[in-house]
């Protein structure tokens, strides 16, 4: 028993920290919310940095799932909380997780297990690469643990395509696009679709350096990744691995809320007192302290979970969830609570991070869903 | 980063499972230790868990424990709990006060009070509040003053848990009342039998008597029996509050395995209703604490110190348990109200338990430092923010 990051998983998370510190600071956020805000980008062009995105490829971000063949750095999701969290923190605009956490591991796990020579191996093999060193950004759809409903429906062929698979993140600028969808009757099937074959309109979120897309798109025999048992098996790990880096970003998102609602309660006075003095301030931002330094140990077993294979790796992701949708939820709350109306404008830097935090908390499942999955798992054991 | 225990571990746990399976009382079987017939009942069981080297695992084996590791008394403990096994009256000896002896205790002192410790033949009690200082400890006012040899003790101290028929006490005493109000104190050991002490029991909300108050009128104390330096009272007793926030007072197994006992309630009266978030919480909670344990336990053993994080855990592992209980009782409905009968359902335990368990949870936010008084210490010295 070690349940601790190695000193190689700190450095990790620790170089990737320092660079957002830099390229990913809270004037660049607004820069981006305020572009959007009054419309002033074109579809496709969605106001990232190719710098930023380029200081994190060198760093290996892009690839850090994807095997040493394939190009990447071959390392698990265990070094992986530590960079999403790094990201919850910095609230990057750029699909890192999509296209690091959730794309490459599911090509991956395709390349793996296609029959050699197949069009899937293919389109898996050529991908990977590419994506391992940034060039390719990819995210997926559709696969979404919720309890609104599939995120996918279907219709007679339009002129844009027979599915709409709704609220794909990352979905503006990818170049490829991993689509799941349940056929009726048939059960799971997983596409893959090129940026050029999928019609991909922007879904306006309150979070405005988020991007999330509609995507129609229409399944044929060239797009199948995998159908049948695999598709749902890729699907299911592609969900838990959302989970699971959702919740490390979570848990940057509340550090992050924490520390600036701290900020402003040292500097702001009233009655001749700084803020923070007050146990009415305090006390509630302790509170949500708490809720998260008890949000990160479960994060941390589930990334160990998953990356092992373990059979309770559902749960275990479950459980992270619930707990840093919560925390971040409690921390976004308080931190705008202590900051008063200041923290109600678009001047304050605060609501950057706040409605990042709102999205993500509600994203690839909410807590009260995480919560039932794992009730459920809870009462399939029977105790002894 | 590894999860898992070793074979040697595993070797650990399965010869604790086999002993307490052997040994331990039925669950229920012993009278309440707030009663006279119950605390000796529960007296003896602490010295066949003792004649076995089973009531201190991670003690040094010259005072009755077995030398092992923070992860081996986990394990110990995720078992003791697993079977039920009857609380523990000599919990503030050999949880609070022990563990601050081993750190800051003369080798005389370890040798004299520790071995009777983990045998229970000497069951102690806490000496700390006093009626007019319960979240402000640093205002008490029981002095001691210099006697020939020693030290002269006198005042009162209140809601001293198992007061009523332990057989010491450890205590907080002003013994240079110049001095600054943290300074100036002086941790005692004293025999609740020694002349000039008075033990007057106090009821508590289930009519037990549960915790006392202690009088003291000139109570002499030898200079042995001074617990660290003169006027350092206050550092050595906060390394006791350390022990009683954090880690060692109250270990995951408790509330996991109260938290599977919930789900058991849950899937007996039907695996449906409005109570399922509650319960789904309480059980997350629970794991939560258990695995920021092994997060914390690794910390200590890589040689990290725990410090006012305690004070995160004391507010997380409180308000847990009262999660777990308030969801139960939620459950049980118009049940939750009888001491007696009721159905608690196949393998769940009966509402009466589930009562006795709340009532026990209640008290949680209150003693170890209010939860308001933890909430502070984290404000100021975790967030940093500027004293009040």
């Amino acid at each position: 028993m070690r349940f601790a990051f190695t000193e190689q998983q700190l450095e990790l998370r620790a170089a990737v920290r320092q660079v957002l510190e830099r390229q990913c600071t809270a004037g660049d956020l607004r820069a981006l919310a305020d572009l959007r805000r009054t419309g002033g980008h074109a579809h496709g062009d969605v106001g990232r940095s190719a710098e930023r995105w380029a200081v994190l490829c060198e760093l290996g971000a892009p690839g850090l799932l994807v095997g040493a063949d394939h190009g990447g750095l071959g390392l698990t999701d265990v070094e992986l909380v530590g960079v999403a969290e790094e990201a919850g923190r910095a609230a990057l605009p750029e699909p890192l997780v999509e296209s690091a956490a959730l794309a490459a591991p599911l090509l991956a796990a395709v390349a793996q297990a296609a029959a050699p020579g197949s069009e899937a191996e293919a389109v898996a093999t050529g991908a990977l690469p590419a994506l391992a060193r940034g060039e390719l950004v990819a995210t997926v759809g559709g696969v979404e643990a919720t309890a609104a409903g599939p995120a996918t429906t279907t219709g007679p062929p339009g002129e844009r395509g027979a599915v709409t698979t709704a609220r794909v993140a990352g979905a503006t600028g990818a170049g490829l696009l991993l689509l799941a969808l349940e056929a009726p009757g048939s059960g799971w099937e997983l596409h893959a679709v090129g940026a050029d074959a999928a019609w991909v309109t922007t879904t306006p979120s309150i979070d405005a350096t988020r991007d999330l897309g509609t995507v129609e798109w229409t399944p044929g025999p060239a797009t199948v990744l995998a159908t049948g048992r695999r598709a749902a098996d890729l699907v299911a790990q592609t969900a838990d691995r959302a989970a699971l880096a959702t919740a490390a970003q979570l848990l940057g998102l509340a550090d992050r809320l924490i520390a600036l609602a701290v900020d402003y309660a040292r500097d702001r006075h009233q009655f001749g007192r700084p803020i923070g003095s007050f146990q009415a301030v305090q006390h509630p931002l302790a509170d949500a302290r708490v809720r998260l330094e008890f949000a990160r140990p479960a994060t941390y077993r589930a990334a160990d979970s998953l990356a092992r294979g373990l059979p309770e790796r559902a749960e275990h992701a479950s459980m992270a969830k619930a707990l840093a949708s919560d925390a971040a939820d409690l921390a976004a709350r308080v931190a705008l609570q202590v900051h008063g109306a200041i923290g109600y404008t678009w001047e304050c830097d605060l609501h950057l991070y706040l409605k990042r935090a709102w999205a993500l908390s509600a994203a690839w499942g909410d807590a009260a869903t995480h919560r039932a999955r794992v009730l459920s798992a809870a009462l399939a054991r029977t105790t002894d | 980063m590894d999860l898992t225990y070793t074979a040697p571990q595993e070797a650990f746990r399965a010869e604790v499972r086999s002993w307490l399976a052997d040994h331990a009382p039925a669950p229920g079987s012993l009278a309440s230790l707030d009663t006279a017939e119950g605390f000796e009942q529960h007296r003896v069981w602490e010295g066949r868990l003792a004649a076995d080297r089973w009531s201190v695992v991670s003690w040094p084996t010259e005072y009755g424990g077995r030398g092992l590791g923070i992860f081996e008394w986990l394990i110990f403990e995720e078992e003791y709990h697993r079977a039920r096994a009857p609380r523990r009256v000599g919990q503030n000896g050999i949880f609070l006060l022990g563990p601050t002896m081993l750190e800051h205790a003369r080798p005389e002192q370890r040798a004299r009070f520790l071995p009777p410790m983990a045998t229970g033949e000497e069951i102690w009690c806490q000496g700390w509040s006093e009626p007019d200082a319960g979240s402000d400890l640093a205002a008490l006012r029981s002095r001691a003053d210099r006697a020939d040899g020693g030290w002269l003790l006198n005042g009162q101290k209140t809601w001293c848990s198992r007061g009523a028929f332990a057989d010491w006490c450890f205590g907080l005493f002003r013994s240079d009342p110049g001095a600054e109000r943290h300074r100036g104190l002086t941790y005692f050991l004293f025999p609740l039998d020694a002349p000039g002490v008075t033990v007057r029991p106090i009821p508590q909300l289930d009519g037990e008597a549960g915790f006392a108050e202690i009088f003291l009128e000139d109570v002499f104390v030898p200079d042995a029996h001074v617990l660290g330096a003169p006027g350092e009272g206050w550092k050595v007793a906060m390394s006791t509050a350390g022990s009683e926030r954090g880690l060692s007072l109250r270990s995951p197994a408790r509330y996991t395995e109260a938290a599977s006992r919930l789900v058991d309630l849950y899937r007996a009266r039907g695996a449906s209703g409005p109570a399922a978030d509650e319960v789904a919480r309480a059980y997350v909670d629970a794991e939560a604490y258990r695995l920021s344990t092994y997060w914390t336990a690794s910390r200590v053993a890589d040689g990290h110190a725990v410090g006012p994080e305690a004070s995160c855990n004391k507010l997380f592992w409180s308000e847990t348990d009262l999660a777990i209980h308030r969801a139960a009782l939620a459950l049980l409905g118009p049940e939750a109200e009888l001491l007696e009968g009721g159905e608690g359902g196949p393998g769940a335990a009966h509402p009466g338990e589930w009562l006795d368990g709340y009532l026990f949870a209640l008290a949680g936010p209150i003693y170890a430092g209010t939860n308001e008084i933890q909430r502070t210490v984290v404000a100021e010295r975790l967030l940093g923010l500027p004293r009040g």
